[in-house]
């Protein structure tokens, strides 16, 4: 038990110190810290309990259906510009918040995933997701987001293999959080 | 969000009826990292919303307006690093921002450094792919989105 909280220690205590606080306002009738509750922080909580059950659900399911193979083969080592493509395309998709996008990282590494293509999709899933997109034309204009999602795709493809060519011939490893 | 579980659970029926062992294996799996995650999200949840609360948006509206001239670039670039404004928030705001008539130049730094540098997601990050590889990672975003603003401010600024 004691080394399972050790892991957490920065956490815990933040935690612990938010409730207090949060228990406090709402006793004293402190109305900054009920709003910071209700409004922001409350907003995130529901994301954060619906949209991740999901996606670790979904994670799970890909775990034990998905062989290794199919998913070495389309977007492994050489899988080139169709695994890069297909790389973009299933992190556009994908709905929430940029810590959605690491668990999902580290499941498709494990499945062979080449480390390029691993870090092209973590790259465009904080850039460009469909969802955002509709809603940041709606605000900026089809032109503003259009030349955004036009630099982008270079800019994270070249990220990409940097970062691969730089772990290349290390023991480099996704690892997910024990 | 409605499609996400219309769609996990139409996912889990399948393969609940296909394999029922396979399938308790995979929520096992999924609901052991969800809990292992789950302490550092809060946090992370936690920083985010105070520091969004510290950040009313009559001060960006100050730092980014027409008055502050290079420095808007600046500050758009620095604030858009360290802030993790959710698209809910950031989109409206940044409509608003342009029509009190902040540049479009601004705006871009702003959005592309808010979108592609995540400093106060690094603790989640670092937990997968090692602190020294995301605080990297997010280093090279960091130069990937000064060239994305920037160029978009050029073209902006030219038509």
């Amino acid at each position: 038990m004691n080394r399972q909280l050790r892991k957490y220690k920065f956490d815990l205590p933040v935690i612990l110190l938010f409730a207090i606080f949060i228990g406090v306002s709402y006793i004293v009738d402190f109305a900054a810290g009920e709003e910071l509750f209700q409004t922001t922080f409350w907003r995130f909580l529901k994301e954060m309990l619906l949209i991740l059950p999901c996606m670790f659900i979904l994670i799970g399911l890909f775990d034990v259906w998905i062989p290794k193979e199919k998913i070495e083969k389309h977007v492994g080592k050489g899988s080139g510009m169709k695994g890069m493509g297909l790389m973009i395309l299933l992190a556009v998709i994908q709905p929430g918040s940029l810590y959605v996008a690491f668990p999902f990282a580290h499941l498709l590494w494990k499945k062979g995933t080449s480390l390029r293509n691993i870090f092209i999709y973590v790259g465009m899933f904080s850039a460009a997701k469909i969802p955002m997109l509709t809603f940041e034309i709606g605000f900026l204009g089809l032109k503003f987001s259009a030349l955004r999602l036009i630099l982008t795709i270079p800019v994270f493809i070249l990220i990409a293999i940097l970062l691969e060519r730089r772990l290349r011939n290390t023991s480099y490893q996704i690892t997910a959080p024990e | 969000m409605t499609i996400l579980f219309v769609i996990t659970g139409l996912l889990l029926l399948v393969s609940f009826i296909a394999n029922r062992q396979k399938t308790l294996e995979g929520l096992r799996k999924g609901a052991r990292q969800f809990l292992k995650l789950l302490p550092t999200l809060l946090t992370v949840i936690i920083l985010l919303s105070v520091a969004l609360f510290f950040t009313p948006e009559k001060m960006l509206l100050k730092y980014f307006g027409d008055q502050a001239g290079a420095l808007g670039y600046v500050m758009a670039a620095v604030v858009g690093s360290i802030a993790l404004i959710p698209g809910f928030i950031s989109y409206p705001l940044a409509g608003m921002l342009l029509e009190s008539g902040v540049s479009y130049g601004i705006l871009a730094l702003f959005i592309t450094t808010l979108k592609m540098v995540g400093t106060l997601t690094i603790p989640v990050e670092a937990k997968y792919f090692g602190m020294k590889v995301t605080l990297i990672r997010n280093g090279l975003s960091f130069l990937g989105a000064m060239v994305i603003g920037v160029i978009m401010a050029i073209i902006f600024s030219l038509t």
